[in-house]
């Protein structure tokens, strides 16, 4: 029953985005991909904690035109769920998996975001359209060049984008409420962490370019302890006959 | 071009071209090599083996080709020898160039089909060179079947030859150098095959030279974007400092000052940034870091920061070992912690060149600092000899290919029971072993290390190896502490300290409660105590069983630490493939089974084409056994060389020095057997079986003797144990090179029309055999693949062909 009332809410919210002056031609696309993701998520419930996505978060993908951040030959692949290249050995994560992070972050609108990887910009397009004030850093400078481009196109000129070595964050428009980590990361930034406000999350993926394996995720608590959260996007016990969820 | 070919000292009746059958089988041999390393610097190693292995089976199909085509081959033989010797010549280069410019993706193989008929296509660009050489080699045979010992003795010197020139070669020269070199090699084997003195003679030996003189930039290597160097170059600022090549890989120094490199896997959430390292890359993987050091130890506190920095915590000033050193962070780290002495010990020599020399102004040579040796050596080989005690063992083998989950088939002699037992047995009284290693999830790598550890420390009589044991991990590193005295409180004391400062998981430790697990790092379930937990108890078995990776502890026998598949978990991982659980698979053994599948089924093909296409039908009788004998012994054969690659390369200790003394030692020796069975007046059927007898009792006694042997010449110098591994190869080689060249001959004598069609048999078989052994080693040991070899040259001898 409860998945019955998913459906009829997301034809609801991508219907509405339709009428709104979406474009018509990615409408179905558009619906199906969000059907995947809703099913994806409800199966992975124990691994991430979340019974659902959060609806926002979902809305925000039906209304981000996801097909204006990936490269003009594979816009006929861009509401497919899986990643895409976008040049520079970089790619545009699965759209499952931008749902899960930006579902992870629990952002409300009107806090800040510090993105560090911009690349084509579509993050960024889904954390404004959350109304999250978004501030994001690409390292490649054609890259930023190009999401900047893309994201004016798609109706995002507020997102902040800089060029350079996201490392040391942005001082100035910190603290963030979250923090998302898209660069392959060693370690945890620790000019982030100070960045990141108590009670404030950040998210890595962690994996090889077409291959997130896990995601991270950093709690600041209230009372600035840290901890982290390993998290796999896919439902697997490795023992055969394991713990049951 | 006619009134040439008549003209000629090779006339087509003429005798055997024996030069240039050696020197075309050894530019084929070191192309083959020589892709190996170029296409592990344009790809990821497991794809460059899946391509080249198939496009070897060209190889095969010039035994086809000329079994269809036999008459007019043989016909024109000199003319056909030195077009197919062209045509290596010119593929190898246009082959190569044509297969990089395909861009086949491997990571995106399983979002995109296409990537599939792009990989085919870098196959059959591949396959062109290979056939080329084959080409000339079985017309060679076909037509001089009667000279066959000393026309196989030319081969396999060649390929021996070839085998080592490779190697010399890429010490030499940068790879790109290296391709223009061999592909003119085969033009000058086509030279000599037309007679060089004539007019197209000397105009193939000046192509030949214009060739190894093209600029190199023609064949400029591209790798693909997706590997780290590329990625790194992307950035803004970057450039590359220093580069050298050597035949253990491609080795590129990056500074990149507006964007620094700062890598230190795990470091702990509350630590210190590291200070701006420079970055380097073996065959465009990476980074491993060079953090800038000026003498003043402070700026390397974030060396603290990491789980590797546990022991120096549980000991005081202790002298240590460290295995792999590399870019030389570790011996920092020791330094940092005011180690007493340390031992380096490092396998690639350019490495420590380049960190003590070229770039000494940045990296402060922590090498060359008081207190600190350096080893040129492999781990086991180093720890085999060693006979000095050391309070702390070190092995971080904390990144790399591994994050794609590539590593399947890269050999862990550093991490089998043995290898654990071999570092235990060098621990002074109290020492401690510190394996690290980057965490997996769901976990398997460090889960199948405590497996390891805990084997080898039962094997030295420990009652209770869970007391010499602990595990700490940061969300991206683990470090396994294997202690040979159970733990004191006092060190399980300072360790709590440490993991608690840091923010670690203490996931193991003798008096680890379970409230205590999974707090700072948080798993959905606390994995790692469960597993040891299982892995200490006495339902250990039924746990590794029922894990769905492998992770029964490597040996030296399967020494595959990072093979972690299991087929049973096959149809859950396909299940997940949608949303991205394709990277919960490990890819390295799944590669190399659909590899041996296709090489299987090509070879199928190649072998059945002759008896369904040919015009003139080869006849029917004695066909089982021409194809039971040529296949066995190109099976048998690859398969004994490849074991033995695989055997002595802990002991030879240079995994360079195995493949190139083995393999070499193999092809020479075995090419001398092939002159001696000429003189032998016997039957050949009597040859042969006793030559397989030989065989098979020489195989055996290596089995038994063999890990003595090692043990006791283990301290011996290099020199020394590259003379006795070829004096211990030698008989066995020797009789290894007889059958095949007698077979030869007697199809030359009885039934001509088999000769093409056996060659072709026995070098796709050959093809097939080398990952053949591979997977069986896998599954049933190095041991069992000599075993089996042995048997097939028996079951050989059995089926030897008859007359008439």
């Amino acid at each position: 029953m409860r998945s019955i009332g998913w459906i009829v809410w997301l034809t609801v919210v991508v219907a509405s985005t339709a009428l709104a002056g979406g474009e018509d031609q990615y409408t179905a696309e558009r619906q199906r991909m969000l059907r995947e993701i809703v099913a994806m998520a409800a199966d992975t419930a124990a691994e991430t904690g979340r019974a659902q996505l959060d609806e926002r978060v979902i809305a925000a993908l039906a209304r981000v035109p996801r097909h204006r951040f990936v490269p003009a030959g594979l816009t006929h692949e861009a509401y497919a769920n899986r990643p895409l290249p976008i040049g520079y050995g970089q790619t545009i994560s699965q759209p499952y998996i931008v749902a899960l992070m930006t579902d992870l972050l629990r952002l409300k609108p009107g806090e800040r975001a510090l993105e560090i990887g911009t690349g084509s910009g579509y993050q960024a397009a889904v954390l404004a359209e959350l109304g999250v004030r978004t501030y994001s850093i690409e390292i490649i400078e054609p890259l930023a060049r190009q999401a900047a481009a893309n994201l004016k196109a798609a109706g995002y000129p507020q997102v902040q984008l800089r060029v350079g070595d996201g490392y040391y964050g942005w001082p100035e428009a910190a603290p963030f409420d979250a923090i998302i980590v898209t660069a392959a990361a060693s370690h945890v930034p620790p000019p982030l962490v100070r960045q990141l406000k108590a009670g404030g999350r950040m998210v890595i993926p962690v994996g090889a370019a077409f291959m997130t394996q896990q995601l991270l995720l950093v709690e600041k608590h209230p009372d600035g302890r840290l901890s982290t959260r390993q998290i796999l996007p896919v439902r697997f016990v490795p023992l055969t006959g394991g713990p049951s969820r | 071009m006619k009134s040439e070919v008549t003209g000629e000292v090779n006339g087509e009746g003429g005798r055997p071209p024996y030069g240039a059958v050696a020197l075309i089988a050894a530019a084929a041999l070191a192309y083959e090599v020589l892709l190996t390393r170029l296409f592990a610097i344009v790809q990821w190693h497991h794809f460059a083996s899946m391509m080249i292995s198939v496009a070897m089976l060209g190889w095969g199909a010039a035994g086809t080709l000329v079994a269809i085509a036999r008459a007019p081959l043989l016909a024109a033989h000199r003319l056909a020898f030195t077009a197919a010797a062209v045509l290596f010549g010119l593929s190898a280069i246009g082959g190569f160039l044509a297969a990089q410019a395909v861009a086949f993706n491997p990571l995106e193989a399983l979002w995109d089909a296409r990537q599939f008929l792009r990989l085919g296509v870098v196959y059959l660009c591949l396959w062109v060179p290979f056939l080329g050489a084959a080409l000339a080699l079985c017309v060679a045979f076909s037509r001089f079947g009667h000279t066959a010992p000393r026309l196989y003795a030319a081969d396999i010197l060649g390929a021996g030859l070839g085998a080592l020139g490779v190697i010399v070669l890429l010490a030499a020269l940068p790879p790109p150098w290296a391709l223009l070199v061999t592909a003119a090699l085969g033009l000058i084997a086509a030279a000599l095959a037309w007679g060089w003195r004539s007019r197209a003679g000397l105009a193939l030996i000046a192509l030949a030279l214009a060739t190894a003189g093209l600029p190199v930039r023609w064949v400029a290597l591209e790798p693909l974007p997706y590997k780290d160097l590329a990625q790194w170059l992307n950035v803004v600022g970057t450039r590359v400092l220093a580069e050298r090549s050597g035949p253990l890989g491609t080795i590129t120094v990056l500074d990149s000052p507006q964007v620094p490199l700062r890598h230190a896997p795990g470091l702990s959430l509350t630590a210190r940034e590291p200070p701006p390292q420079l970055a380097v890359f073996i065959d465009g993987n990476g980074p491993l870091p060079v953090p800038r050091f000026d003498g003043d130890l402070a700026p390397l506190a974030y060396l603290d920061g990491l789980t590797s920095a546990a022991p120096y915590h549980l000991l005081r000033r202790p002298r240590v070992l460290i295995l792999g050193a590399g870019t030389g962070e570790a011996v920092l780290q020791a330094l940092y912690h005011g180690a007493h002495s340390v031992d380096a010990v490092e396998v690639n020599a350019q490495l420590i060149d380049l960190i003590e020399h070229t770039l000494a102004h940045y990296s402060g040579r922590p090498y060359s600092r008081p207190g600190v040796r350096v080893h040129v050596a492999e781990a086991r080989a180093f720890v085999a000899a060693s006979r000095a005690r050391y309070d702390l063992i070190q092995l971080i083998a904390d990144t790399g290919g591994h994050a794609a989950g590539l590593g399947a088939l890269a050999e862990g002699y550093a991490y089998t029971v043995q290898a654990v037992s071999a570092y235990l047995e060098r621990l002074a009284p109290g020492g401690l072993l510190a394996l690290t290693r980057p965490v997996d999830l769901p976990p398997r790598d460090l889960v199948k290390l405590a497996a390891a550890a805990i084997a080898a420390l039962q094997a030295r009589g420990v009652s209770d190896p869970g007391a010499h044991l602990a595990l700490l991990r940061s969300w991206r590193t683990g470090t396994l502490l294997v202690a040979r005295d159970p733990f004191t409180p006092q060190r399980l004391q300072s360790l709590r300290a440490f993991c608690l400062t840091r923010g670690f998981d203490l996931d193991w430790s003798p008096d680890l409660n379970a409230s205590e697990v999974n707090r700072y790092n948080r798993l959905d379930r606390p994995y790692f105590y469960e597993a040891i937990l299982a892995l200490l108890g006495p339902q250990r078995q039924a746990f590794i069983d029922r894990y769905k990776y492998r992770i029964a502890p490597a040996t030296d026998d399967q020494p595959f630490h990072t093979h972690f598949f299991k087929w049973a978990s096959l149809p859950e991982w396909w299940a997940l493939r949608a949303r991205g659980g394709v990277a919960l698979m490990e890819w390295g053994y799944p590669i190399l089974v659909a590899t041996l599948v296709q090489a299987l089924l090509l070879a199928l093909l190649l072998i059945l084409a002759p008896l369904a296409v040919s015009r003139r039908p080869l006849p029917r009788v004695g066909r089982l056994r021409v194809l039971t004998y040529f296949g066995l012994l190109g099976l048998a054969f690859m398969a004994m060389e490849i074991a033995f690659i695989h055997r002595f390369q802990l002991f030879l200790g240079h995994p360079l020095y195995a493949v190139a003394t083995v393999l070499a030692g193999f092809l020479i020796f075995a090419g001398l057997g092939s002159r001696l069975s000429e003189r032998f007046s016997a039957p050949p059927e009597r040859i042969v079986a006793a030559t397989a007898a030989a065989i098979a009792l020489i195989a055996l006694l290596h089995l038994w003797l063999l890990p003595e042997v090692f043990r006791q010449a283990a301290a011996w110098p290099e020199a020394a144990r590259i003379v006795l591994t070829l004096g211990l190869i030698a008989p066995l080689a020797l009789a290894m090179g007889m059958p095949f060249p007698l077979g030869l001959r007697r199809l030359a004598e009885t039934q001509t029309a088999f000769l093409p069609w056996a060659w072709g048999i026995n070098a796709s078989l050959s093809v097939v055999a080398a990952l053949l052994a591979l997977w069986l080693a896998m599954h049933l040991g190095f041991a069992a693949v000599i075993g089996l070899a042995a048997l097939g040259y028996l079951l050989a001898a059995a089926c030897f062909p008859k007359t008439g």
